[in-house]
C-alpha cells in the first residue's frame, strides 16, 4: 500500500464517519460542525486529484460561506435540541432500510458494468485542475454560461431578500 | 486507483445524504443532507474528469481531456450557492409562521 492509497482510505473514511455524525447528532449546531469536516475531506479529495481550484473554491464556498449561512440561521433560530420532534421509530427504520437498498442496488449496479472495469483515476498528475487551463476554458468556451450565472445570483438576492423582508 | 472505489464513497456519502433526508425532522438537518448529496455528485464528477484525463495523459501530458467535467462541478457550487441563499430565507420565514421548523407543519398542499 503506497501513500496515496493511504491517504485515499483514510480520507473515504474520515469523510464517511462524519457524514454519518451530521445524522445521528441531535445539536443542530453539532451537526453544521460535522458536515464542515466533511467538506473539507472532499477537499482532501480534490488536492489528491491535483484539483487544486475546486479544492480551494470547496473550502471557501461551502466550508467558509454556506455553513457559516446555515450556523447564522441556527443561531436566530435558537432551536432547542429537546424540543425538536422525532419520527416515529418505524418511520426511522423504513427510511434506512429504503436508503440501504438504495445503495445495495446502485453498488451491485456498478460492479456489472463491463466499461468501468480497470478504468483508473490519474492521482496526482495532470495539468486540468489547475487555474491556468480552467480560466482560459471557463472565459472560452463557458463564457455565456459564466455570464448567466450573475444573473442567477442576482436574481436569487432579489429573492432572498423579499422572502426575508415579509 | 481504480474508479470503482471513488464510486463506492460517492454512493456511500449519496446514500447517507438520502437517509438523513428520509429520517430527520429538522427542516435545516434535511436542507444540510441535501448539500451532502450535492457534494458526493461533485467528487464523482471530478474523479470521472481525471479517469478521462488519466486516458489521454499518457500520450500528451498538457492535455485538457475531461475539463469540462470540472467546469461543470464550478457551476454546480454556483447554483448551490444561490440555492441555499433562498432556502434559507424560505426556511427563516417558515420559523416565523409557524415558530418550528418541523417538516410535518409544511402539509398544507395535501389537501
Amino acid at each position: 500500500m503506497n501513500t496515496l492509497e493511504i491517504l485515499f482510505y483514510a480520507l473515504s473514511a474520515f469523510a464517511i464517519v462524519s457524514a454519518v455524525m451530521v445524522l445521528i447528532s441531535k445539536n443542530p449546531i453539532h451537526s453544521v460542525l460535522w458536515l464542515i469536516l466533511v467538506f473539507f475531506a472532499i477537499s482532501g479529495h480534490y488536492i489528491l486529484m491535483n484539483a487544486q481550484f475546486l479544492a480551494i473554491v470547496n473550502i471557501i464556498v461551502y466550508a467558509g460561506a454556506i455553513m457559516v449561512l446555515f450556523l447564522f440561521v441556527i443561531m436566530l433560530m435558537n432551536v432547542k435540541k429537546d424540543k425538536e420532534p422525532q419520527k416515529q421509530h418505524l418511520v426511522k427504520f423504513i427510511g434506512v432500510i429504503a436508503g440501504g437498498s438504495f445503495l445495495t442496488l446502485m453498488i451491485a449496479l456498478v460492479k456489472q458494468t463491463s466499461q468501468l472495469q480497470g478504468k483508473t483515476v490519474l492521482l496526482k498528475e495532470g495539468t486540468i485542475g489547475l487555474i491556468h487551463p480552467l480560466g482560459k476554458a471557463l472565459f472560452s468556451d463557458y463564457v455565456v454560461p459564466f455570464e448567466i450565472s450573475s444573473v442567477l445570483f442576482l436574481s436569487a438576492m432579489v429573492g432572498a431578500v423579499i422572502i426575508g423582508k415579509k | 486507483m481504480p474508479i470503482l472505489n471513488y464510486i463506492y464513497l460517492c454512493l456511500t456519502l449519496f446514500s447517507i445524504g438520502v437517509i438523513g433526508v428520509l429520517v430527520r425532522r429538522n427542516a435545516i438537518i434535511v436542507f444540510m443532507c441535501i448539500e451532502l448529496m450535492l457534494n458526493a455528485v461533485n467528487l464523482l464528477l471530478v474523479a470521472f474528469s481525471k479517469m478521462y484525463n488519466g486516458a489521454a495523459f499518457a500520450n500528451a501530458p498538457t492535455t485538457t481531456m475531461g475539463i469540462d467535467a470540472q467546469i461543470f462541478v464550478f457551476f454546480i457550487m454556483v447554483v448551490a450557492a444561490a440555492e441555499v441563499s433562498v432556502g434559507l430565507a424560505i426556511i427563516v420565514m417558515m420559523y416565523r409562521n409557524t415558530h418550528s421548523v418541523d417538516i410535518n407543519f409544511l402539509n398544507r398542499l395535501k389537501n
